[in-house]
């Protein structure tokens, strides 16, 4: 297996944006909804990345431009040094092996008509070349071991598993083919508290096995914060900051970021009086007409000209750690209570 | 039974002796084909006016069934109420008239819900909709109820609420129409706001945004409210007392500063420690292992015994009954010294 | 919570972690792995649950008494009704007597043996009209809903096309058109398919686009699963169900359907025999002599009860969840 740190995804310039159109017969563009404008990162062997951000910021189109489920309309995605988002057929049938991903709903994401034993095998159905057909009941029962499940489920149906159990099938079915990427969209947000703790340890303990890179998509910061070791901000279509957690969570720079965390309720009564809570009016803009220039100057209490002009690179600002994409960025801890 | 009627209750704004709200006993079952399923079983909290009760349990404790129950909102059958009182100013409306519940109900009491798109009729205005509580329950013509329900949306900081009042409510964002949802609940001034997950399918941000509201809609009129939830931190930023729900029973009953410094029920504890924090970057979380009960194969003893680290031999035998800790607090522990203490089983 | 995670190679043989939900789940069977290596599979599944279904069995046995009855009808009865020396006009009418359990018809004729050999005319008629509505219905359906798209757009336009034929009109007119042909009973059959494929093919692609909006769908293809697997894996399975139930509701209608064309002069005519023509023939005289249409009414009602009753057991099985 291949060391750990040595770049796995590049992702460069990702923009996906679905038309709008009018007219039955006759067809016409009237527009785009812009759910990815331009992003990049990269991930590493064995590294987490999460991706945080509100309904509507585009972290969901992401997650399936980067699993070759939508084309995207520019832009790369690189596993390995191969751009998947041009890959078609056999090639990237043979791609798809090296990225999966973890879905959120666990009630949708089985099949209710196949056993665990088929979904689990289904991979190797589709991949012959992986398993040769005799292996392939040993092998599915590996990974419901590997996963924390009893291997005599094989021939058990989804709906006789808890959500938890199910989510765990929705993870072995994603192993089955020893991908190097998993994307995890939502992974526990179904999940009850108790259960999402089981869940997340065994995203952990499944990273050290089998040296996988995830990008975790999540929209509860806090869990975001304990299984990453980078984390990117969207707001509408694009990346607001990106750095590692400690940079994000308590040196946060960019005002919408800042925002967002001041937000997210700690569980610790103790100085909630006191805690720093950056309220943001209205509702995000439509990402079928976003603002011009900087794209939160809307609802921003920073906001100046400048912001509707000219619009903020990511890239590290004077007295930031970080890349953040705001012309007046500046760290300020809003999480912790001094 | 005989039926007390609502005359008993004291006029809006007075105020009688004792809680706002008390829940006494309250037992629900459900009549299933598999059986009857207890799902609250012996619940009992108070709510006094100004005060923010929240009622923490996972999917299955019981905690919703508790507020329908309080609502008069359960379908009976196949649900059942076989004892229990909840009692409103000290009358108990388990024994109100259909009729004078009704007058209780959205007037007395309201609630909102966790999904206002399925909330609201799709085929009516919101105008027309919040208007509609004075219409019915005041008696207003059509003409000053949608005065009330602009005023209403402006409460409730819909921006440009005269403009929107005629739109209907596809055309509203969730935390928008989470806000409209919030005015009709308070259009008519109850005494007590019952929220039922109000913030579980919306962002942080506009979380936040309606949170803030809540409260100060509550330090205006001074209701009480019963919020319930599963998020430990939205309970940790706006509770005064806290009820924890497991498998239909309360298992942990505090003050939010108690119960978040020292659980005194395991359940709870597991729970505290089984969240990622913000603010903290743990290492390995803790996972309380197991599945909740099935309410139609309720363990012996204790409910929680199977999943328990602090588990003895008599929690398998013997439920406990709700200790009373210090006079201020209570949990449904044998053992609640030592996980007050810390000392795992 | 010794969780811990161990880095390394992978230990896939050994047990690496305390597992949590693992200690609730019911203890595995004796020979725990060499049983479950029998891969059990949706199909396999429902045969075994099927073969264990009272109401698939009873349906079974009832649809093949009524196949016999239809093939080789000399067995239920002596009498020949095809011989007009079997009737005779002066007992036209008569209640049940001797030998003639179901009295007589009209013409005299014995309804029993009448009633034996229109089984054969109405069964083709419903059971092949069914099977070809649902398999054409049911695969255009299934190609429209998971391809979408302008194959959608074209095969719902065309359907609605269909649809917007008055059925009985639709039928009398293509069977008119090619009486001539000496298609016998097929061309009732090929006219009622031609009308009754859009509804299959409605049902159908309405259920696959429920089915095709679930994270499975999208999940399988990630894993780069076939276009041709999605459909049939997928789709078909969680699609099927509400064409069973209606295919098998639509049988009876076709059995009358037949009758209706038949009335009108088009389709089965006398001197041959189906249900429905004897249900025209009886109806003018019913109140007087009620059972030459209340005996062939009796059989179709079994008939279609039969299908219906072997549609609900096939759906039931093919949902593990009401396993």
């Amino acid at each position: 297996m291949a060391t750990k740190g040595e770049r796995i995804l590049e992702v460069r310039d990702l923009v996906k944006h679905f038309p709008l159109t009018q007219g039955i017969v006759m067809k016409r563009q009237i527009g785009a909804i812009k759910a990815v404008d331009g992003v990049s990162f990269d991930l590493d062997r064995g590294e987490t990345l999460g991706i945080v951000g509100e309904s509507g910021c585009g972290k969901s189109t992401l997650a399936k431009v980067l699993m070759a489920l939508e084309r995207p309309t520019s832009g790369s995605v690189m596993i390995n040094g191969k751009d998947i988002a041009k890959a078609r057929g056999a090639e990237l049938k043979r791609m798809r092996r090296n990225i999966q991903m973890v879905m959120q709903d666990p009630y949708t994401s089985l099949n209710p008509r196949m056993t665990v034993g088929d979904i689990i095998g289904e991979p190797y159905d589709i991949h012959t070349e992986v398993a040769p057909k005799g292996d392939r009941a040993r092998k599915v029962q590996e990974l419901l071991e590997v996963v924390g499940l009893n291997p005599d489920h094989i021939n058990r149906y989804p709906h006789q598993f808890s959500g938890g159990q199910r989510q765990r099938i929705g993870i072995a079915r994603g192993l089955a083919l020893q991908p190097e990427v998993i994307v995890c969209d939502e992974p526990v947000s179904a999940l009850d508290v108790s259960i999402q703790a089981q869940v997340i340890n065994l995203l952990e303990r499944l990273q050290n096995e089998f040296n996988l890179a995830y990008i975790f998509i999540a929209h509860d910061l806090s869990v975001v914060r304990h299984i990453s070791d980078r984390v990117a901000v969207m707001y509408l279509g694009k990346v607001v900051e990106i750095g590692n957690d400690v940079d994000i969570y308590d040196k946060p720079a960019h005002p919408y970021a800042q925002a967002l965390l001041s937000a997210v309720p700690v569980p610790d009564p103790e100085g909630r009086e006191q805690r720093e809570r950056i309220i943001l009016q209205g509702d995000p803009p439509s990402p079928a007409n976003p603002p011009s220039g900087c794209r939160f100057r809307t609802r921003c209490w920073k906001a100046q000209e400048i912001c509707a002009t000219e619009e903020p690179l990511l890239q590290i600002r004077p007295g930031t750690t970080h890349e953040s994409a705001c012309h007046f960025a500046e760290t300020h801890d809003v999480v912790h209570v001094n | 039974m005989s039926k007390t009627s609502l005359d008993e209750l004291p006029a809006e704004g007075g105020r009688g002796n004792g809680p706002l709200l008390d829940v006494d006993n309250l037992h629900v079952e459900f009549a299933t084909r598999a059986g009857v399923v207890r799902a609250v079983n012996g619940v009992s909290y108070s709510l006094n006016p100004g005060e923010t009760v929240a009622v923490l349990g996972e999917s299955g404790s019981g905690k919703s069934v508790t507020a329908q129950a309080i609502m008069g909102i359960l379908d009976v059958p196949p649900a059942r109420i076989p004892q229990g009182e909840v009692r409103f100013h000290g009358t108990d409306l388990l024994k109100l008239s259909e009729e004078a519940r009704t007058q209780v109900r959205g007037q007395r009491i309201a609630m909102i819900f966790q999904d206002a798109l399925s909330a609201l009729n799709p085929v009516f205005t919101v105008g027309w909709q919040i208007s509609e509580m004075f219409r019915v329950h005041r008696g207003m013509s059509k003409r000053d109820g949608m005065k009330k329900a602009v005023e209403l949306m402006d409460k409730v900081r819909i921006p440009a609420a005269k403009q929107r009042v005629n739109d209907y409510p596809h055309q509203f964002s969730g935390g928008m129409r989470q806000r409209i949802m919030i005015a009709m609940a308070i259009a008519l001034d109850p005494e007590v706001l019952i929220a039922d997950e109000p913030t579980t399918a919306l962002d942080v941000t506009v979380q936040a945004q309606i949170m803030e509201l809540l409260a100060e809609l509550q330090r205006e009129s001074n209701m009480g409210m019963i919020l319930i939830t599963h998020d430990l931190g939205v309970v940790a930023d706006v509770a005064d007392k806290i009820a924890v729900m497991y498998a239909g029973r309360i298992v942990e009953n505090a003050s939010v500063h108690d119960i978040y410094k020292a659980p005194a029920h395991p359940y709870t504890k597991g729970l505290l420690e089984s969240i990622p924090r913000v603010d903290l970057k743990g290492h390995e979380l803790y996972a309380i292992k197991g599945l909740p009960p099935n309410l139609l194969d309720m363990p012996t003893g204790c409910a929680f015994h199977p999943r328990c680290p602090y588990r003895q031999d008599d929690c398998v035998t013997d439920a406990p009954p709700l200790y009373e800790i210090g006079g201020t607090r209570n949990s449904a522990c044998h053992y609640w010294r030592e996980v007050l203490d810390g000392d795992q089983g | 919570m010794s969780d811990m995670p161990q880095a390394g190679p992978v230990p896939q043989d050994t047990q690496t972690l305390t597992t949590d939900e693992k200690a609730t789940a019911s203890p595995p069977p004796a020979g725990g792995r060499k049983k479950a290596a029998r891969s059990a599979s949706l199909w396999s599944d429902a045969w075994y649950d099927l073969r264990r279904r009272p109401m698939f069995i009873f349906s079974l046995i009832l649809i093949a008494i009524l196949l016999v009855m239809s093939f080789w009808p000399s067995l239920f009865t002596s009498i020949n009704p095809f011989d007009a020396r079997t009737c005779e006009l002066s007992t036209a009418r008569q209640g049940p007597s001797s030998g003639h359990p179901f009295g007589r018809d009209s013409l005299g004729c014995d309804v029993f043996a009448r009633t034996i050999y229109g089984a054969k005319n109405s069964i083709i008629i419903g059971v092949t009209t069914t099977v070809i509505t649902a398999l054409v219905g049911g695969l255009l359906g299934l190609i429209a809903g998971a391809r979408g798209g302008l194959t959608d757009t074209i095969t719902s336009r065309v359907t609605e096309v269909f649809f917007a034929i008055p059925s009985i009109l639709g039928a009398l007119l293509i069977t008119a058109t090619f009486r001539d042909a000496s298609l016998g009973i097929w061309l009732v059959v090929i006219a009622l398919s031609i009308l009754a494929w859009p509804m299959t093919f409605r049902i159908m692609r309405a259920a696959v686009l429920t089915a095709r909006g679930q994270d499975f769908v999208l999940a399988a293809r990630a894993l780069g699963a076939s276009q041709a697997r999605v459909m049939f894996k997928h789709l078909l399975p969680n699609a099927v169900a509400p064409v069973i139930v209606v295919a098998t509701i639509n049988l009876g209608g076709f059995i009358a359907a037949e009758a209706a064309l038949s009335f009108l002069g088009v389709g089965v005519q006398s001197p041959d025999i189906s249900w429905g023509l004897m249900i025209a023939d009886a109806r003018n005289r019913f109140l007087e002599a009620p059972l030459p249409l209340v005996f062939p009414a009796v059989f179709l009602s079994v008939t279609v009860l039969a299908f219906i009753m072997l549609g609900d057991a096939v759906r039931d099985a093919l949902d593990p969840k009401l396993r």
